[in-house]
């Protein structure tokens, strides 16, 4: 029988199996960061129970975790305070790789787990954090997990789940000038809405994904969530294999021989059948801007805010003018009339190296708008942010008037001080625009770093292309 | 984990598709190393005028007193009915234990997002899916009926409005059986301990990359 991909991974991880289906799944990879797991670590304390494998455990501080003066230590007692607790909870159980606060290799867990080689095709990879999607990239099985499941993982390597049905989203055709991998993700998930993916596993595949680099995988895959599905897969191909090669916990010599051998069976068979196809025309897509407070809630740059008024379903369009108040915006206004005050680009979505290259190019030799208080760029890891430094982009971005700051999760979602004022608007390379995600009563829009670069060069959203 | 057998509460009604987890929980309150206290703050953005930080009073916060669950018919309810798609956005288990401190024992929706679902169940919360119509029309009953109680029933898999009228649900049997009979999915996993042990060793052998 011809297999999709995901059930492929789902039949290599099922350790036992339920009357109803529910099976026993194991767990080859656990990402760990300080926010979800002090816990689970207390609760298997308690219960007086050990570690299963340690070795399957990458851990990081990613999310509270300050993006300047780092000399000063972390101020907020609370925030600390969890930091603290991850610290010590990893001093005593162990782990694979741990990249504390402060590590040259410290970042955002998604960022931190691809290029340290410690997500590996055919994995499944879990961690407290939705964005976990990210790793399917690397036709790895991964997704999100609650702390009850990061305690059960800790405890048994296994976790219990329903098998998924399956999705595919082919994206054929070729990108226009100014179009990146998070206009792909953008325009999905505005094409199949935000539970559009509930209960599915995405698989992304076309031309489109074929020509695209594991960032731009990776920035796909990170907002599958955003769809509704718990995971996103990509096949393996030389793209995949050519990233992973010498990546410090990717296997070496003749095991990585043996490993890319295994690897390349990792894609949907030809005849595979899934339980839905999606399809999308790579040429018809646009630069995306969000404009409401939910990613489907998205419209090409060169278009108009929806009116309300022309929405017959009454909870939608309740929704709709709520988010439009909520936003302080009018219906039928130009996207491209709309004024920022703060540029944020970073975030698991896209924050590596890649993003920040094209940011930089758009930035080159030019000066942030007057209008705009704040201009930030965090890179997604301290690797990152060296690279980046080796490149010279650094001192592009703060000849432009942006801040070059420390890695993390940053204004992504504001639990550190990087943060929105009440009103304060922002063109956001990040993947959610809910309503005080980047601080109570900040306005977020979901754009590329192309994008956000540029809106911040000129004060408000514009055509990307004309930049290029 | 606190068993789910029968519950027979008051309704509290929350008008609103794509409620996501920040909306539930906002972020300044996950700061917390712990898994209870998250209950003053359910719903903070929406139920008090101020901004929210965590350790302050809230007995001298203001209150929004337009948001559904600051009004005195609901006090003291343990069911939320709700729209589309709750619990969307992030997999911290935060927003559950938010809604189980404040009180709620069951969730009814058109739908969720997956990974608060399955949160709703490691927690003792039942999470509840009826059709749109259905939904439309507990919205109706419950603003029309001060006091609005509805029995949820889980080994019946039933809501039983007042009226006598019963609206049957679907749970898995997995997940039915570890409710009704307050399990702990761990101690539960563990007697399959020989089974994962002979899985590893034998993915050990055919994938040692895996395990360097
Ligand atoms: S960058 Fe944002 S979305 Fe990604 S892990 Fe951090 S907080 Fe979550």
């Amino acid at each position: 029988m011809p297999q999709t991909l995901y059930e492929k991974l789902w039949q290599d991880h099922v350790v036992h199996q339920e009357a109803d289906g529910t099976a026993l799944i194991y767990i080859d990879r656990h990402l760990v960061h300080e926010v979800t797991s002090p816990q689970a670590f207390e609760g298997l304390k308690l219960a007086g129970r050990k570690p299963w494998r340690v070795s399957s455990i990458v851990a990081t501080a990613d999310h509270n975790t300050p993006t300047d003066h780092w000399d000063r230590g972390i101020e907020d007692p609370v925030s600390r305070l969890q930091v603290e607790t991850l610290d010590a909870n990893i001093r005593e159980v162990g782990a694979l790789a741990y990249f504390p606060f402060r590590d040259p290799r410290q970042g955002i867990v998604h960022v931190v787990g691809p290029e340290s080689g410690a997500t590996l095709p055919g994995m499944t990879v879990v961690c407290g954090d939705s964005h976990t999607s990210t790793h399917g990239a690397f036709a790895c099985m991964a997704h999100g997990i609650g702390t009850s499941e990061v305690e059960h993982v800790l405890a048994t390597q296994c976790l219990l789940q329903k098998r998924s049905k399956t999705m595919l989203v082919r994206v054929e055709g070729v990108l226009g000038k100014g179009v990146t991998a998070k206009d792909v993700a953008l325009a999905i998930i505005g094409r199949i809405g935000t539970a559009g993916g509930t209960g599915y596993a995405i698989e992304f595949g076309g031309s489109v994904l074929r020509a695209l680099s594991m960032e731009g995988r990776m920035t796909i895959c990170n907002m599958a969530i955003e769809a509704g599905a718990r995971l996103g897969l990509v096949a393996v191909d030389e793209v995949t294999i050519d990233y992973l090669r010498g990546r410090p916990l990717a296997p070496k010599g003749h095991l990585w021989e043996q490993a890319v051998a295994a690897w390349r069976q990792l894609h949907s068979d030809a005849d595979a059948s899934f339980d839905r196809v999606v399809d999308i025309s790579g040429d018809e897509i646009r630069p995306q801007v969000t404009w409401g407070t939910s990613p489907e809630m998205v419209v090409p740059v060169d278009s108009c805010v929806p009116d309300p008024s022309s929405e017959p379903d009454p909870v939608k369009r309740e929704g709709m003018e709520r988010a439009l108040r909520y936003m302080g915006l009018r219906a039928r206004q130009p996207i491209r009339e709309i004024r920022l005050d703060k540029i944020f680009i970073g975030s698991c979505t896209n924050s590596r190296i890649e993003d920040l290259r094209a940011a930089a190019a758009v930035v080159q030799g030019r000066k942030v708008a007057d209008g705009i208080r704040l201009a930030l760029v965090v890179p997604g890891s301290g690797l990152v942010k060296r690279q980046a430094e080796d490149e010279g982009l650094d001192r592009v971005f703060r000849a432009a008037g942006f801040e070059w700051r420390e890695p993390g999760c940053s204004m992504c979602l504001a639990m550190n001080a990087d943060r929105l004022q009440p009103g304060e608007r922002c063109a956001s390379t990040s993947n959610r625009n809910f309503e005080g995600r980047q601080g109570t009563g900040g306005r977020t829009h979901l754009v590329s770093p192309e994008m956000a670069a540029a809106a911040a060069i000129a004060g408000h959203f514009c055509d990307v292309d004309e930049w290029q | 984990m606190e068993k789910f057998v029968r519950l027979d509460g008051l309704v509290a009604p929350l008008d609103r598709a794509n409620v996501d987890t920040d909306a539930i929980i906002p972020k300044q309150f996950l700061k917390s190393i712990k898994r209870s206290g998250f209950g003053p703050n359910l719903f903070d953005e929406w139920r008090y005028l101020d901004v929210g930080e965590p350790g302050q009073d809230v007995s001298q916060r203001p209150l929004n007193p337009d948001f559904v669950l600051n009004q005195e018919r609901y006090r003291g309810a343990q069911i939320l009915l709700t729209r589309k798609n709750f619990g969307c956005g992030s997999s911290r288990e935060h927003a559950p234990w938010a809604l189980l401190d404040f009180g709620f024992r069951a969730v009814i929706a058109e739908s969720f997002a997956d990974i608060f679902f399955n949160n709703c169940f490691k927690n003792g919360i039942l999470p509840i899916v009826l059709s749109a119509g259905e939904i439309d029309r507990l919205f109706w009953l419950v603003e029309a009926t001060p006091g609005c109680r509805l029995i949820v029933d889980l080994e019946r898999q039933r809501v039983i409005r007042t009226d006598g009228e019963t609206l049957p649900f679907v749970v898995d049997a997995f997940r039915r059986e570890c409710l009704l009979n307050g399990w702990d999915d761990i101690g539960l996993t563990l007697r399959h301990a020989d089974l994962i042990r002979a899985f590893e060793d034998r993915r050990r052998s055919e994938q040692p990359w895996l395990f360097a």
